[in-house]
């Protein structure tokens, strides 16, 4: 089974069913999407597939034929997304585990919308839950990124 | 304040504790240091200072911060200590965790786990903080937890940095032979301003380690800090901003397995009948084990993909026995009212005064009473329970995110029949902790290794087996009476608690032989120790059984005690008439640092104002885990219902270490509270757990979550903890803030029994 991950095409040995997390994880090495809840009620495991956030703990890997980016293909510590450089400039991550999956909703929610409002924003993140509780700075990070006042 | 001849207080856990140690460590050597763990495994480029510094000829400087970074930030806080002292930049340093050794023994922890409440600073409070601080060293036990690691760390940690400048500043004046007292540091370098000349760490590390470590190490003044007392970027933040994998799901090694669990949803029951046909046949499935331990006993599952591991553990079939244990919430509550019925059977955790003389001739419009209840909860730490294990060539090596490397290391042995010195523990980062991370995931990786004929097996447990095989926060219930005087204010005060003890459920799993004997101050953590002076003043914890395993959850009694506590003060004020913020200033009285919180955020909440139309505020106050908190909650009622729309929270740290940090976890703690208090809960049939997931155990969401105003206060003498600080007062406040709102006065949690949230 052939993937398109990050740009670059791969070759997995994997069961139709398999959900594409557990491909990327478990067969691909590619570890950004996290696995949480695996009946897409958390978005530790959200990737873009042709640009739209998917939960890809419950996305079958033979329906993932568009092109996947995860986390690891958005950006680098030498060259980051605009995002990520936000992340960071607001400080947001904690334990870190659900970021892979809120950064991503991010991407897709200004590539989609470039000024998102609140609402937008919590509408956008609704299903990526995070325990430690950094949605304030999510919040203050996505508009940071689009180019907003900076602040929660 | 408290009057301890009155107390039954001599025998508490010491006991318990001795013989653990005994057990767990043989000998006692209370003044001999632990040996360098770092010194294993140095290359021939590099030295280590001490157990918290190494440095590389290449001018590699590795600090290591030797407590679980599950979110709190504590790596970045610890590492600060170091540098501070070494003068170095954090971003020149590599902060690691380091081996478990118990060189990083946390005394700090045990050092509150006495009766003595935090402001209680008589001979014997402090006598006993010795005791149970000498009690972790002997013990060891390198351990995250109780809101303890900064101040665990606060001097140690400064002293290793400066005992590794000084040497490498007595290295540099005896290569460029001039005293030492010429000699300046910082960015990594020794300095000699005069000559201009400067020697890099690394160039004299070799050298500087040769030396003598200086038994004398002063520490800089407060004034000196360039990092502590600062906001520092985050250690960890790139990598996590960047999907790095440094989780413990994220391991990975040659010739790896996936694995899983399917422990028995019956707690302590041995499966019987069992079928594994159907899951033997999945694809990818390559062996199903049997597993059998302290914790509980089940199967474990081998495959080449962790997803067909999961397939398989939902298809196993087992008769999976009876439980022992009261196996509903009406048993549970049955069990804890049974106790409440016996209040004398409880242990005195506090008893000033004399309540019963006040009670029995308290007119009845003086006299207020209410009972409290909370459920069990599970942690639902975002990264589900999971370990990677390897045993070949007799060495286990286990790469766990755990918060109890020593512990983990001995257990593991013991379940494997091995030394604990063939065990090597490698803590990894964690995706949320909470005080879940203890040894039972990586028990069950070691018996997987076991079976994987030398291979290494990473086992990562579904969300529904995360669940249903937590060691929950206990399940509780209390009693409370009051007598108010003419002006309102509560001249007795009773508070009997029933719960179950952490302590012996933890011994029950880890070392089953040992019975803790003596009282248990976490049932009653946040009721006998709050600054509250009111002459007749008793609480009383009760142990009491429940049979399903419960454990530390983030701010752990208080968790529920503050809830009780807070909210029977509300009732009080209500019923006495008064401002629960005025009442809280008139009980704290004695306390400045308490005041000083009460007082702030009144003014930043403008407390005196009435709230707008549809809108309510609750008040609550606590000293927790060394810190003085004082939160109102401003909820609105909405057509979709409740919404928590804003919080204020004045926090009196002592030494704010971190501002974004501690700003992080007041917000964090807040969060993590109003999730439980909203509506989590874990309910149990026939012994079993009924929530499976986040759509039956959900959590704050960002559109639920209210906006933050926060002050940092530096007023109180002694530094607190802050991880677990917001928590219980969240809680608190927030159930005063429905009463306020609707009128309903909501004594069982999760207030959604009674209210809709937005």
């Amino acid at each position: 089974m052939r993937l398109t991950v990050n740009g670059k095409a791969i070759q997995i040995d994997a069961e139709p069913q398999m959900p594409l997390l557990w491909a990327l994880r478990d067969l691909a090495g590619i570890m950004g999407p996290k696995f949480g809840c695996g009946i897409a009620a958390c978005g530790a495991c959200t990737v873009l597939v042709d640009g739209a956030p998917v939960r890809s703990c419950v996305m079958p890997v033979s329906q993932a034929t568009g092109a996947i980016i995860t986390i690891e293909g958005i950006g680098t510590p030498e060259a980051l997304h605009p995002v990520q450089q936000a992340w960071i400039d607001e400080q947001v991550s904690q334990c870190g585990y659900c970021q892979a999956g809120q950064i991503m909703t991010a991407v897709a929610l200004l590539e989609a919308n470039p000024s998102p409002t609140d609402e937008d924003i919590d509408n956008a993140f609704g299903g990526n839950l995070c325990r430690c509780g950094t949605y304030p700075r999510i919040r203050a990070a996505v508009k940071r990124a689009a180019g907003g006042p900076a602040g929660a | 304040m408290s009057r301890l001849g009155t107390i039954t207080r001599r025998t508490f856990l010491v006991g318990a504790v001795a013989v653990a140690g005994g057990v767990a460590f043989g000998t006692w050597y209370v003044r001999r240091p632990y040996a360098n763990p770092l010194l294993d495994g140095l290359s021939e480029d590099e030295v280590a200072f001490n157990p918290f510094v190494k440095i590389g000829t290449d001018e590699t400087i590795t600090i290591i911060a030797p407590r679980a970074e599950m979110g709190q930030g504590i790596a970045t806080t610890l590492a600060a200590f170091v540098a501070e002292e070494l003068d170095v930049r954090l971003d020149q340093v590599k902060v690691e965790h380091g081996p478990a050794s118990p060189a990083y023994y946390n005394a700090a922890m045990m050092e509150e786990a006495g009766p003595f409440p935090f402001f209680d600073e008589s001979l014997m409070a402090e006598v006993t903080r010795r005791s149970f601080g000498t009690v972790a060293k002997v013990l060891g036990l390198q351990a995250t937890g109780g809101s303890s690691s900064t101040r665990d760390g606060f001097v140690r940690m400064r002293q290793a940095g400066a005992a590794a400048r000084i040497m490498l500043t007595e290295a540099a004046a005896r290569r460029l032979d001039v005293p030492a007292a010429e000699l300046t540091t910082a960015d990594g370098e020794v300095i000699h301003e005069s000559s201009g000349q400067r020697l890099t760490y690394g160039a004299l590390a070799l050298d500087a380690a040769a030396i003598e470590p200086p038994s004398d190490i002063p520490l800089r003044e407060r004034a000196e800090w360039k990092l502590l007392g600062q906001s520092q970027p985050r250690v960890d933040m790139l990598a996590k901003a960047t999907g790095a994998p440094v989780f413990g799901v994220d391991i990975t090694a040659p010739d790896m397995l996936f694995g899983t669990v399917k422990m028995s949803p019956v707690f302590w029951r041995e499966p019987a009948n069992a079928d594994l046909s159907k899951a033997e046949v999945v694809p990818g499935v390559i062996r199903i084990v049997p597993i059998s331990s302290t914790y509980g006993h089940g199967f474990g599952i081998l495959a080449t993909n962790t997803w067909a591991a999961f397939r398989a553990a939902g298809l196993i079939e087992a008769d999976w026995g009876t439980p022992d244990y009261p196996a509903d919430s009406a048993a549970i509550d049955a069990r804890l009212t049974q106790a409440l019925a016996d209040p004398a059977s409880g242990s005195s955790m506090r008893d000033d005064g004399d309540v019963e003389t006040l009670f029995a001739d308290a007119p009845r419009e003086r006299f207020v009473e209410a009972e409290y209840a909370v459920p069990l909860l599970a942690h639902a730490c975002m990264e589900p329970m999971n370990a990677t294990a390897k045993l070949a060539d007799g060495k286990l090596t286990i790469w766990a995110p755990n918060q109890v490397p020593t512990l983990t290391a001995q257990l593991c042995a013991s379940a494997l029949g091995m030394e604990t010195t063939d065990v090597t523990v490698h803590t990894t980062q964690m995706g949320g902790g909470f005080g879940r991370r203890e040894v039972d995931f990586s028990i069950y990786a070691a018996l997987l290794a076991d079976a994987a004929g030398g291979r290494p097996v990473k086992v990562t447990w579904t969300r529904e087996e995360d669940i249903a095989r937590d060691v929950f926060r206990p399940a509780a219930k209390g009693r409370f009476r009051a007598r108010l005087d003419d002006t309102g204010l509560p001249v007795a005060l009773d508070m009997t608690i029933a719960a179950p003890s952490i302590l012996g459920s933890v011994m029950r799993r880890t070392f089953p032989s040992i019975s803790p004997v003596g009282p248990d101050a976490t049932i009653t953590q946040g009721a006998h120790d709050q600054p509250y002076s009111i002459a007749n003043y008793r609480v009383r914890g009760i142990k009491t059984d429940l049979g399903v395993p419960v454990g530390f959850w983030r701010s752990v009694g208080m968790s529920f005690n503050t809830y009780f506590h807070e909210g029977f003060l509300d009732e009080i004020a209500v019923a006495g008439g008064m401002d629960p913020v005025d009442l809280r200033r008139r009980l704290v009285a004695d306390y400045p640092a308490a005041l000083g919180v009460v007082d702030r955020v009144a003014e930043m909440a403008n407390w005196s104002e009435p709230p707008a139309e549809d809108r309510a505020r609750g008040f609550a106050f606590a000293l927790a885990f060394g810190s003085w908190i004082a939160q109102i909650v401003e909820i609105a009622d909405t057509p979709a219902g409740i919404r928590i729309e804003k919080t204020w929270m004045a926090a009196d740290v002592g030494i704010a270490l971190d501002p974004s940090i501690i700003e992080a976890q007041l917000i964090s703690g807040a969060v993590f509270g109003f999730s439980s208090a909203m509506n989590q809960e874990i309910t149990l049939r026939e012994g079993r757990v009924e929530q499976s997931n986040f759509h039956d155990y959900d959590a704050m969401r960002i559109h639920q979550c209210p906006t933050f105003e926060i002050a940092i206060l530096e007023n109180a003498e002694k530094m607190g903890g802050v991880g677990e600080l917001s928590t219980p007062t969240s809680v608190a406040a927030l159930a005063n803030a429905v009463f306020a709102l609707t009128g309903k006065r909501v004594r069982q949690l999760p207030l959604s029994r009674e209210v809709a949230f937005a």
